[in-house]
């Protein structure tokens, strides 16, 4: 992205980098071209990366003193719990930075519906994105069963039950994903290898969703392509590198009152009972981040039909970047979307509380109408309103906004002939 | 399980002699004209049948993989387990563990299984009569594993008298079948018999 070739300095590193152009890569990043324009909602990438280290460092150490037996887990989380020294806050900062770690995808996830960050040329990013979102839920699902309390056995149960719902092979399925006829020690074996691997799985897609940010570069608050990088673009060092540390020692502090103060809201107490296949607790709840797909499911009145529309609810997200019409990205400038945006934003969190909920009565209702309303927006209202709404002007460039239209004209080098 | 395997690898030679016998006869056919040198058709063949061959290889070496993931013999052993159900009172149900699944043995009243008994076949979701679900009439026997995403129902509630799951709010009849709730298909029925009259064998 900058313009002239890099070539490191020392005759070493020349030698080095002629070999394996890590220093190039280096170099890259180091200087790689950041809208000035950037607000915070641009730090969660930095803070994802981030708890995904915290999440890797964290459980190789949990998995040096956890045992993957449905006789003896139980038992291994509570001996961390007790004996192994500082294991308390080794596992407090596994489950509930795994807890961080969604609030910060989910905010990540928002800001690109927003600031439509997955429009043309983004879509690889995006679709990586959704893959990672994907691999992160199976990953905390498969984590959350390892200590084998009450929660994480009846949630292995009513999950891996889904694909029963498979006409013809689904019984199959699940007698294949479970190792016998039930939910039981083999399962969890192989979920405990599963949710080993699946976090490193991760770390290649965010390096692939980097490489393709790095493409066409980061999108911004107005949305609009840089005309000059030179004038609109700040070197990654040290400008948002210290703005994102800024913005992680802020979520840091978070993080640490809930693992500090109240390690144990976001969890059920439930999970402190050893799992037991005879009694289903009456109330069963997955973790918070996974509730809006829980109320969708159990929203609509079939087995199959509740599953495959669940898996929709995720899939659709996939095909945002052709679903929305809109030229323009930004929410800025689309007065109708944002509030439709906003409209989602709380038809999303009233899922989620209805998730929670028992199915029944008031709950159930709200609940059809906010799942009827979440497909509505992306297969009707996004379409539509790409063709319908009235758009602000745009302004020339990213700069404009802040300065005026001093250097609107003077835009002779684009990011296109970099 | 072994046997599948013999099939696909006997699928697996078949295509490897298929592949094989399709290259001659291919071969004759190009070997003039490449002869005259017109034509890489003989080469570029070699090559599909490469990695095709490649390609099936790779599949039979994934299904010891993928295959390993199912119930294994020690598992399988497991496989039946004898109950005596000689304390159990009237109108009383005992849950007992087979193959890793609850099963409900329970004593059924009068009133319960005339209840069972007066349904219409037409109201029920997953029509099946009570004396198909029944050895005799005062012992209904099940898996007690809910069969919308296998919670364990409750007895004696829900809308029906018989059970009924919490989880998504399934209801049961006093014959185990499913009445009202997101359940598609009644409570299983395991294979059981009676050894004697105060024990049954389930598996
Ligand atoms: C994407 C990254 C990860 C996420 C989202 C995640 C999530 C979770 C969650 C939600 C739990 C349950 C916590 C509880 O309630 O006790 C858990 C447990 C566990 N995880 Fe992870 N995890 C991740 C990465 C890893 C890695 C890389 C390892 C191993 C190297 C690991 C090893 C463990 C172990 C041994 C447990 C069981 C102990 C316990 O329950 O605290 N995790 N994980
Ligand atoms: S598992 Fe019983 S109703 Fe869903």
């Amino acid at each position: 992205m900058s313009e002239e070739k890099y070539v490191p300095k020392s005759k070493l590193g020349q030698w080095f980098d002629s070999r394996l152009p890590l220093l190039t890569l280096a170099h890259h990043i180091n200087d790689y071209p950041t809208p000035k324009n950037l607000n915070y909602w641009w730090t969660f990438g930095g803070i994802l990366t981030f708890f995904l280290i915290v999440q890797i460092i964290t459980g190789l150490v949990l998995a040096m003193h956890y045992v993957a037996h449905a006789d003896l887990a139980f038992g291994s989380v509570e001996h961390i719990m007790r004996d192994v020294n500082y294991g308390w806050l080794i596992r407090y900062l596994h489950a509930n930075g795994s807890s961080m770690f969604f609030l910060a995808v989910y905010i990540h996830i928002f800001r690109a519906l927003f600031y439509g960050s997955y429009k043309a040329p983004r879509e690889m990013i995006w679709i990586i994105g959704m893959l990672i979102y994907m691999l992160m839920m199976a990953t905390a699902f498969m984590g959350y069963v390892l200590p084998w309390g009450q929660m994480s056995f009846w949630a292995a149960t009513v999950i891996t039950n889904l694909f029963s719902a498979i006409p013809l092979v689904g019984e199959s399925i699940t007698t294949w994903l479970w190792g016998g006829y039930a939910v039981g020690s083999p399962t969890l074996t192989r979920f405990f290898s599963l949710h080993y691997l699946m976090p490193f799985l991760i770390f290649g897609l965010v390096i692939l969703h980097i490489w393709a940010l790095h493409i066409p570069g980061n999108n911004n608050p107005v949305g609009i392509d840089i005309k000059q990088l030179s004038k609109e673009t700040v070197p990654f060092h040290p400008y948002i590198i210290i703005k994102d540390l800024y913005a992680l020692l802020i979520f840091l502090i978070i993080f640490s009152g809930f693992v500090f103060f109240v390690p144990n809201v976001l969890g059920h107490p439930d999970n402190y009972i050893e799992a037991n296949p005879m009694i289903t607790p009456t109330h069963i709840v997955p973790e918070w981040y996974l509730l809006p797909f829980y109320a969708i499911l159990r929203s609509i009145p079939d087995k199959l039909g509740g599953v495959v529309v669940m898996f929709a609810a995720v899939f659709i997200l996939m095909f945002l970047p052709w679903l929305d019409t809109s030229k323009v990205r930004s929410a800025v400038f689309r007065p109708l979307y944002k509030i439709f945006f906003w409209i989602l934003v709380i038809d999303v969190i009233v899922l989620g509380y209805i998730g929670a909920k028992p199915p029944e009565g008031m709950y159930l209702i709200i609940g059809r109408i906010a799942t009827i309303y979440y497909f509505v927006h992306f297969i009707l209202i996004m379409p539509i309103l790409g063709f319908k709404e009235k758009t602000k002007p745009l302004p020339l460039s990213i700069s404009d906004p802040v300065l005026g239209d001093e250097d609107k004209l003077s835009s002779e080098k684009t990011m296109n002939n970099r | 399980m072994s046997s599948s395997y013999a099939v696909l690898t006997t699928i697996i030679i078949l295509l490897v002699l298929f592949l094989y016998l399709s290259w001659v006869f291919v071969s004759i056919k190009v070997v003039d004209k490449e002869q005259k040198g017109e034509t890489t058709e003989r080469r570029d063949f070699l090559f599909t049948a490469s990695y095709a061959l490649g390609a099936v290889g790779v599949g039979v070496v994934v299904w010891p993989l993928i295959d390993q993931m199912n119930p294994d013999a020690s598992v399988k052993a497991l496989a039946t387990t004898e109950v005596d159900i000689s304390k159990i009172g009237l109108g009383k149900t005992i849950t007992v563990l087979w193959r890793g699944k609850p099963v409900f043995i329970r004593r059924r009243t009068q009133e319960e299984i005339s209840k069972a008994k007066n349904v219409q076949l037409e109201e029920l979701k997953d029509p099946q009569k009570d004396e198909d679900r029944v050895k005799k009439p005062e012992w209904l026997i099940m898996t007690g594993v809910c069969t919308h995403l296998g919670c364990v129902p409750l007895g004696d509630k829900g809308d029906f008298g018989g059970w009924f799951c919490p989880c998504h709010g399934s209801h049961y009849d006093t014959s185990g079948r499913i009445r009202k709730g997101p359940a598609p298909t009644n409570l299983e029925i395991p294979k059981y018999e009676f050894v004697d009259n105060n024990t049954i064998k389930i598996g």
